[in-house]
Parts: C-alpha cells; structure tokens; sequence
C-alpha cells in the first residue's frame, strides 16, 4: 500500500517518471511519427501538413495569449481575438500611411502592449476580485465593443494588406513550401521564446510569475502584483497581436469578423494544451491546425460525414467538447483540486 | 419573487400595461414591443441558469437558431400551424438543451463559457453545409408570414405562460434545489440533492425557453429563418440583457429585455456612430459600464432603492 508519506517522496524524486508525462510524450511522438510517414508517402499530404503547421503556430499564439491571461486570473478573455483584429486594422491604416510592413509590425505591437494594460487596469481590474461570471461578461461586452468601434471606423467590407513574406516558395523534395508559411511559424516562435525568456531570465518575468502563483505572498515580498496584472494582459495582447498579424495574409482578407473562428481553434488548443501550459497551448495549436487542415484539404470522410470548411467550426467544437470529457485537464495541465 | 404580494401587484400592473399598448401604439411601435417580448422569453431563460444554477452560457443564440430553423422548415415543408411550431421548438430545444447539458456536468465556470461559446459560433455554419435541407446563406422561408400585432400577441402570451412557468418552478423544490447547487455544489450534494438531474434539467429548460424565443424571433422577421440573423452576436445580446436585468426580478428582466430588444432598432439614429454599428459601440459601453457601476444588474439597484426608501430586511438572494 502506499501510504501518503511515500507518494510525496516519489514525487519528490522526480517528474521524469510520471506516468502520465511519459504517455503524453510518446502520443505525442506517435503524432510525429505518423506525419512524417504521411509526408514521405504523398506530397498531397505534405503540402496540407505544413499549411497547417503555418495555420497551427497561429493558432497557438493566440491560445498562448489566453493562457497568459488564464494562468494569472484564471479568466477567459474572450476579447482576444477580437483585440488582435482592432491591432491588425491599426496596423493596416499604419501601411496606408506609407509605414513599411515591419515597422507597422512593430509600432502595432507597441500599440496592442499599451492597449492591453490600459484594458486591464480600466475595464478588468475592478471586477476582477468579484466572480468568474462578472469577468467573463465584461470581456464579452468588450468583444462587442471593439466590433462596434472597428465598423464603425473601418467598416464592414474587406481589405486586404500586401503578403509581408512574398509569394514566393522553396521546393524540398518536390513539395512547394510557401515563404509566408515559414515567415509565420518563425514569427511566432520567436515571439513566443521572447515571452518565455522574458518571464524565465528578468526580474521582471519572475515577479509576474510570483503574482500569478501566489498573489498575496509576492505583495508581502514587494512585488507590485496589480501591475504585473496589467503588464500580463499587455503580454498577451502582444502575441494576440502577432496572431492577428499572421493569421491576415494566410486568409488574404481582413474584416472585423476575420479572427473568430481563429479564437475558436485558438480555445481548442489551449484546452489541448491544459490552459496552463504556455508550451502545451502552443502545442496544441500545432496539433489542432494540422489536424483541421489534413481533415478538410486531405482526408475529408468521416464516416457519412464530410468535412467541408463549413464544418470546420462544428468539428472543433466536437473537439473541444472531447477535450473537455475525456482528459478536462488536457496534455500538460494539473488536475484540478477543488476546495470546499 | 418570493415576496408574493408586491411580485402579483407589480405582475397585474404590468399585464394591464401590455392588454392596453396594442390599442395605442403604432405598428412599428408594436412591432418593437414585440422584440422586446422575444427577447423577455431568451433573457428570462437565461435567468433561470445563470442566476439560479450559476452556469454560465454564452451560447443561447444556437438555442434560438434551433427553435427558429424549427418554426421555419416546418412551415416551409408541412405548412404546420405556427403555435404548434412553437411547442415544437421549445421541445427540440429542451431535448438539445439536456444534450449540452451532459457534457456542461463536468464543465464549470470558464470551461461552460468556452464550450457554449463555441456553441453558438459553430451552428450558424450548419445550414451552410446542409443548404438542401436547411436552405444554405439564403435561409429558410415559412410558408406563412404573419402580422405584427399577432407576434406581439403570441410574444407576450408565451412571455407570461413561461414567466408563470418560471415562477412555479423556481419558488419549490426544483427551485430550491438550483440554488443550493449555485452556492455549494459540493454542499448541494452533501444534501442530498441529484447534480446531474438538476444542472442537466437547467439546461434544458433554459435552452427551451431561448427555443422559443428564436421560433417567435423567425416569425418577426417575415418568417424568415437565415444563418446571420443567428450569428454569436446573438448570443451576447441575451448574454448582455440577462447581465444588464440582474437576478430574479420581474423589473430586471423587463429592462433587460428592453435594452437588448430596442437598442438595435433605436442606435441606428445615434448621432456620431449612426448606422449599424452604433449597435455594438452602445452595447458594449453599457455592458462593461452595467458591470462596473451594478455589480447585480438592474434588479440590484431596484433591491438597493428599496433597502434605502424602507430600511425593509435584505432581500434573500434569489428571492
């Protein structure tokens, strides 16, 4: 029998023979395995798994932003892609004012930083202490408020912003890969490496950490927690931001409406990821955009079922839906404890 | 509600008010008097899960496009009469409610929010994809259009039968039972009562009501049922009309259901913003400012006006 005693030393001892760790990796591993057999087997389904490796880093941004936010006050901001589209619309008036593509880049980030936090310290902070509910509805509230504000400055029909990567492509083995799909996932992931060396290496980063983690011990030791509060929702806007920016030449259409679906994928693979997990909701990106690529471009039967694009949003809500019944704490989330 | 005298006064009051406005509005106005009713019925279901179970949900617009696309196929394909469509819809939609309800058992807080939002952005996609069956972006049209002042009719008849239905449920057992799970469900439980009967029950009758409500909203718009009337703005409008009515007060819901009802018809002449927009700037302004100024909603305010005339005793939650 083990008692209470030895299951905490053996926790002690090690998170490398976690049992539940070990098996995530080797599914994980399967996943690879399986693409590149897939890869090397068609270039049909090569050419859909990069596309959704493009489309998945995405998606993983704008996850990464949730969890962001998720993991310091456990609330949802449904606001986030919607943010991310007001950020890209400014990044599109920026063009038009004769603002190369990548100091609109940057100057939209600064933008979505300032905006974040703003937000947060406004809107967010004074309801934050109350309930679940009344959070989630002030974000609900700002979703349809940055609509508004978008129509009515920009208005309803499409625009479109030129490709920042070109239309060209590289040919590896007979598979075109597309500069814009490699200019995306290198923009994400080093975004999201400046984030995470930004929370792991800067006084800054741990102090974030701290107010996350344990709030009230981080303000007896001096950590600003209401700031750091409001720097994380800046953080999050930021790679919302990169998000929306990536996510614009892959659909080649900007409209106010353009980032829902993208938010929906985006809840799907946060909760893949355990919506604690910056590199699980990552991950989870990854997985859910190849796995709807490959669905609707290569494989669409399932069953009597077609996957059309259409359907793309009903079945991420099935997945979603799975997620949540079979394994609610998903790839890298703890288990959640509940405290009568 | 509890308190049953004011609750009949002010109930008796206001059905006097909706017997007489048919005998002095204008068509338009009774065409808006009509949408506030729709939007009666959707909020006041949205109440009875999120003010009395503490379940959120940000999807009660598929539960409307549900009992919608119900009225309008059936009409299209059957010719049914109109009232049996609407006990159809509140039927399906309960059924389907106890079906979101299953999987909602396991889910609580942000992971409800996120599934049924997902919910009411995914099944505007449907009719797309079966667009035979369903009649594709071009939607769905009933083969009988009706007048104004017969949906306003219908609207406030089925607001009162449901808001009485409402009122038998909420204030016994059931009732109870709802709201202990709200506060403790681990306590809820301790007592003795069933979690999984009744967070699923919730479900259901809230999505039935919301079922309604998209059937009679269908009717309003010429019988027509199309995928983008039923878009997740929806859902947040009855969202927002059910934060902006605060809990379990016949006043509250009224208001609430005005806001969300008239808004869209009135914002279009909002000077600045004009147009369609004004809609959501409005909107959005009114929610966020509702949550920080009336942490309860209007309901709220009215217990505080209350409490500061009479220095009567608080209220119980809920009550």
């Amino acid at each position: 029998m083990v008692t209470a005693a030895t299951s905490r030393l053996e926790g002690l001892r090690g998170r490398a023979i976690d049992p539940g760790a070990t098996t995530v990796v080797l599914l994980l591993l399967g996943v690879a395995v399986f693409l590149l057999v897939g890869c090397l087997q068609s270039k049909n389904f090569a050419q859909y798994t990069i596309q959704g490796i493009a489309l998945g880093s995405v998606y993983g941004s704008l996850a990464l932003a949730l969890v962001l936010v998720y993991r310091a006050t456990h609330v949802i901001n449904f606001a986030q892609g919607e943010l991310a589209m007001f950020t890209t619309y400014i990044a599109y008036e920026l063009m038009l004012h004769g603002f190369s593509y990548w100091a609109a880049f940057a100057a939209t980030l600064a933008i979505a930083f300032v905006l974040g936090t703003v937000l947060q310290v406004t809107i967010i902070r004074p309801v934050q202490h109350r309930s679940v509910i009344a959070t989630v509805i002030v974000t609900v509230g700002l979703f349809v408020l940055i609509d508004g504000v978008v129509n009515w400055i920009w208005g309803g029909d499409l625009k479109s912003m030129k490709s920042p990567f070109g239309n060209g492509f590289f040919v590896v083995g007979g598979v075109a890969i597309q500069h814009l799909y490699v200019g995306m996932v290198i923009v994400v992931f080093a975004s999201a490496v400046l984030v995470w060396a930004l929370f792991r290496f800067t006084k800054l980063g741990l102090g974030m950490r701290a107010a996350a983690l344990r709030p009230a011990a981080a303000s007896l030791v001096g950590v600003r927690v209401d700031s750091m509060l409001a720097i994380g929702w800046g953080l999050a806007a930021v790679l919302g931001g990169v998000a929306g920016l990536m996510a614009e030449p892959s659909q080649f259409l900007l409209t106010p409406t353009f980032m829902q679906p993208i938010l929906v994928y985006a809840f799907a693979a946060a909760v893949l990821g355990g919506l604690e997990s910056p590199a699980g909701a990552l991950i989870g990106g990854l997985l859910i955009g190849v796995m709807l690529t490959l669905l609707v471009g290569y494989e669409p039967h399932i069953g009597p079922i077609t996957i059309t694009s259409e359907l793309q949003l009903p079945f991420s809500f099935v997945v979603l839906l799975l997620i949540l019944l079979v394994k609610p704490s998903g790839l890298f989330g703890r288990r959640e404890v509940r405290r009568v | 509600m509890r308190r049953q005298i004011p609750a009949l006064g002010s109930l008796l009051v206001v059905a006097a008010v909706l017997c007489i406005l048919p005998f002095v509005l204008s068509d338009y106005r009774i065409y808006l008097a009509a949408q506030v009713g729709i939007f009666f019925i959707a909020v006041l279901g949205l109440n009875i899960l999120t003010g009395y179970t503490g379940q959120i949900s940000i999807g009660h617009g598929a539960f409307m496009a549900i009992g919608g696309y119900t009225t309008a196929v059936m009409s299209r394909d059957h010719h049914t009469n109109l009232v049996v469509t609407m006990l159809m819809a509140f039927a399906i939609c309960f059924v389907v409610g106890l079906l979101i309800g299953l999987p909602a058992l396991r889910l609580s807080g942000v992971y409800l929010a996120l599934v049924t939002f997902a919910l009411a952005v995914s099944v505007p996609q449907i009719p797309l994809q079966y667009s035979s069956f369903l009649g594709g972006s071009g939607g769905v049209q009933s083969s009988k259009t009706v007048s104004n002042l017969w949906i306003y009719t219908a609207a406030w008849a089925c607001s009162a039968i449901l808001f009485v239905a409402a009122w038998l449920i909420l204030r016994g057992r059931i009732g109870r039972a709802f709201r202990a799970v709200r506060d403790s469900e681990i306590a809820a439980v301790a007592s003795g009562v069933e979690l999984p009967v009744y967070k699923t029950l919730a479900f259901g009758i809230s999505a039935a009501y919301a079922g309604v409500a998209g059937s009679l909203f269908v009717l309003a718009t010429n019988g027509f049922a199309q995928p983008s009337e039923f878009d997740v703005f929806l859902s947040l409008q009855i969202l927002v009309g059910a934060a902006v009515a605060g809990l379990g007060s016949l006043w509250g819901i009224l208001v609430g259901a005005a806001f969300v009802g008239l808004l869209p018809q009135v914002s279009t002449s909002v000077p600045v913003i004009g147009a369609e927009h004004g809609r959501d700037v409005v909107f959005g302004a009114a929610v966020i400012l509702v949550m920080l100024l009336l942490p309860d909603g209007f309901a709220g305010l009215l217990a505080r006006l209350k409490l500061g005339a009479s220095s009567a005793k608080p209220q119980a939650p809920g009550g």
